[in-house]
C-alpha cells in the first residue's frame, strides 16, 4: 500500500482536498458532513489500495461508490429542510437576479397603480377610509403571489388560483354589508393580513405545502420577511423626512405629495420588493436573524416576568382593562412569532444550551400571561356576555394557550434530553394551519354571527 | 441482481438500524457489514447513506459523536437509541408478516409448480 502511493505521493491528496472543494460547493452539506464524506473516502481508498489497485483507480472507483452528488445532496437538502432553503437562492442561477429584480420592480409598479386607481372614481383614503383598509392587502399582496407564481414557474395552476383566491376574497370582503364603524369589521380587517399571508405562503411553497420542512421555510421565510421589512420601512421613513426638510429649506410644503402619494407608493411596493429581496439576498439576513431571536429572547422574558409579578403584587390580576387586553394580546403573538423563528432557525441536531432554556423560560412566562388574560376575558364574558371582540380574544388566548403548552412541555423534554428536537418541529409546523383556520373564521365567519 | 428503488428505500431503515444495533459504528463499516450480510447483493450508493443517518438521528433513533479511531482517522459514530431500538423492533414485526406471507406464497408457487409438471 505505502509503495503505491510513494509513487505518486502528491497526487493523492491533491484529489481528495479537491473532491472535497467540489462537494462542499454544494449548499446542503456542510463542513461536518464534507468531513464524513470525506473519511468515508478515504476508508474506501484505503481498502482497495489493499486490493492492489493503483492511487488513481482507488480514487476514482470511490469518488464513484459516493455516487452522484447532485443527488446526494438533494437527499441532504430533504433531509435539513433548513439547508434547503439556502440551496433555492445560492443553488439557482445568480445571473437570473437581474431579471427577477425587473420583475419585482414592474410588480411592485402595478401595486402602487392598483392603489391610486380608485382616485380616478372619487374614491380617496380621506374620503372613503373603509374602503381602503378593505383593500389595500388586496392590492398588494395578490401581486407578491404574482411574482412568485412566476419565479416558482408553478404554471397555469398558479395563476387560475392567485386570480380566483384574490377576487374571491376581495368580492367577499366588499360586499358584506359593514356596518361602519364597528368593532366586527375592524377584527375581520385586521386578520385578513394574517389570512392573506398564509395564501401567499402557500404559493411560495409551491405544492409542497404538505411537508413539514417546506412549512418550516414558510416560517423562516416569514421571519426574514418581516425583518427586510422593517430595513426597508426605515430607510423610506429615513428617505421621506429628508425629502419634506429639503424642500421644507427651498420654501416648497410638499407634505401632502409625501402622504397622498410617495408613501402609499412606496409601502405598497415595498411589499412585492421585499418578497424579492428575502430570497435573492437570502445569506445577509441568515447570519443575523438568529442573533437577533437571542438578543431579544431573554428581554422579552424579563418584560414578560416584571409584568407578571407586578401585577401579582399589585393585586391586580382580575381587574384587567380592555386596552391592556388588547396590549397583551399583541404582546403574546409578537413571543409567539419570536418562538416559531426560534425554533425554525435552530439547527435541530445540537444539543440542549443555556438559550434553549432561556427559550423555555420565555414560553413559560407567555404562558402565565395567556393565563392571566384568559382569566379576565373570562370575567368580563361572564359579566357582560359575549361579544365580537371578546369572542375574538377568547379564541386567540385558547389557542395561544395550547400552542404555548405545547412548546413549554416538549421544550421541557427537550432541555432534560428525553426526546429530540424534531418532536417540537413538528409541534410547531402542525399548529400553522391551525392559525391559518382561526384568522379565515375571523375574517369570514365572524361578521356573519356578529351582524357585520 | 439489481434490487428496486422501492424496496431498496423500504429496507434502508430496518438494515441501518439493524447494523448498528449490534454496536456503536460509522458509516463506512455500515458499508462493508451490510455488503457482507447481503452476499454482496445490496449495494448502496455509498453517498446515500449518509443523508439517511442524518435522518434517523434527527428523529432520535441515533446519536452520534465524532471519534479518532485506528489509523488517526476521525469518523462519525453512531450509536442506536432507546426509541431507535422500539422503531427497529416494530419494523421487525412488520417484515416478519411480509416475509411469512411472501414465503407462504413462494411455497404455494412451487407446489402448484410441482403439480404442473406431474400432470403434463
Amino acid at each position: 500500500m505505502m509503495s503505491n502511493s510513494s509513487n505518486q505521493p502528491f497526487e493523492l491528496e491533491q484529489n481528495i482536498a479537491q473532491w472535497r472543494e467540489f462537494v462542499l460547493r454544494r449548499a446542503a452539506i456542510l463542513e461536518e458532513d464534507a468531513d464524513e464524506l470525506e473519511s468515508h473516502l478515504r476508508d474506501q481508498i484505503d481498502a482497495l489500495l489493499e486490493r492492489g489497485l493503483h492511487v488513481d483507480e482507488a480514487f476514482l472507483v470511490a469518488t464513484k461508490r459516493i455516487g452522484n452528488l447532485e443527488a446526494v445532496s438533494k437527499e441532504y437538502a430533504e433531509v435539513h429542510a433548513g439547508r434547503l432553503w439556502r440551496n433555492i437562492v445560492w443553488g439557482g442561477d445568480k445571473q437570473s437576479w437581474n431579471t427577477d429584480f425587473y420583475l419585482a420592480l414592474l410588480l411592485a409598479c402595478c401595486a402602487a397603480v392598483l392603489f391610486h386607481l380608485p382616485k380616478l372614481f372619487g374614491f380617496t383614503p380621506e374620503t372613503h377610509e373603509w374602503v381602503f383598509a378593505r383593500n389595500f392587502m388586496l392590492f398588494c399582496l395578490p401581486m407578491l403571489g404574482a411574482y412568485y407564481v412566476v419565479k416558482h414557474q408553478l404554471g397555469q395552476r398558479g395563476w387560475y388560483w392567485l386570480i380566483v383566491a384574490s377576487l374571491g376574497i376581495a368580492t367577499v370582503i366588499n360586499l358584506m354589508p359593514w356596518q361602519d364603524p364597528s368593532a366586527t369589521q375592524s377584527l375581520s380587517l385586521l386578520h385578513l393580513p394574517l389570512f392573506l399571508w398564509f395564501l401567499v405562503g402557500i404559493l411560495y411553497t409551491g405544492n409542497w405545502w404538505q411537508t413539514d420542512g417546506r412549512r418550516m421555510d414558510f416560517v423562516r421565510y416569514s421571519g426574514e420577511y418581516a425583518i427586510y421589512f422593517v430595513l426597508l420601512a426605515l430607510g423610506g421613513a429615513v428617505l421621506t423626512a429628508l425629502t419634506i426638510g429639503m424642500f421644507s429649506f427651498i420654501g416648497m410644503n410638499i407634505e401632502w405629495f409625501a402622504q397622498q402619494w410617495l408613501i402609499p407608493s412606496g409601502v405598497m411596493g415595498a411589499v412585492i420588493i421585499v418578497g424579492w429581496l428575502v430570497e435573492a439576498k437570502q445569506g445577509a439576513v441568515e447570519n443575523m436573524a438568529p442573533v437577533l431571536a437571542r438578543i431579544f429572547t431573554p428581554l422579552f422574558t424579563l418584560l414578560l416576568l416584571t409584568f407578571l409579578v407586578i401585577m401579582l403584587v399589585s393585586g391586580r390580576t382580575f381587574d384587567v382593562e380592555r386596552e391592556l387586553l388588547i396590549g397583551l394580546d399583541a404582546l403574546l403573538i409578537v413571543v409567539l412569532g419570536l418562538v416559531l423563528y426560534a425554533v425554525s432557525s435552530r439547527e435541530s441536531g445540537k444539543a440542549p444550551s443555556l438559550f434553549d432554556r432561556l427559550q423555555w423560560l420565555l414560553i413559560v412566562s407567555a404562558l402565565l400571561v395567556d393565563l392571566l388574560a384568559l382569566a379576565a376575558i373570562a370575567s368580563r364574558i361572564a359579566d357582560m356576555g359575549f361579544t365580537a371582540n371578546r369572542t375574538a380574544a377568547l379564541g386567540e388566548n385558547l389557542i395561544l394557550l395550547v400552542s404555548l403548552s405545547g412548546y413549554a412541555w416538549l421544550y421541557w423534554q427537550f432541555i432534560r434530553g428525553q426526546w429530540s428536537f424534531a418532536l417540537l418541529e413538528q409541534w410547531q409546523t402542525r399548529l400553522i394551519p391551525v392559525y391559518a383556520i382561526w384568522a379565515a373564521i375571523v375574517v369570514f365567519i365572524f361578521p356573519l354571527i356578529f351582524g357585520f | 441482481m439489481n434490487l428496486s428503488k422501492d424496496l431498496m428505500a423500504a429496507s434502508s431503515t430496518p438494515i441501518v438500524l439493524g447494523v448498528i444495533a449490534e454496536g456503536e459504528t460509522y458509516g463506512y463499516e455500515i458499508v462493508k457489514r451490510v455488503e457482507e450480510l447481503s452476499g454482496g447483493a445490496l449495494q448502496w450508493t455509498d453517498g446515500m447513506l449518509y443523508p439517511l443517518l442524518h435522518r434517523l438521528e434527527k428523529q432520535g433513533y441515533l446519536t452520534s459523536r465524532w471519534l479518532v479511531g485506528d489509523s488517526n482517522r476521525k469518523r462519525k459514530y453512531y450509536a442506536i437509541t432507546d426509541e431507535g431500538m422500539a422503531t427497529l423492533n416494530e419494523q421487525r414485526q412488520q417484515w416478519q408478516v411480509i416475509n411469512k406471507a411472501l414465503n407462504q406464497i413462494w411455497r404455494d408457487m412451487t407446489r402448484s409448480d410441482d403439480h404442473d409438471v406431474q400432470f403434463v
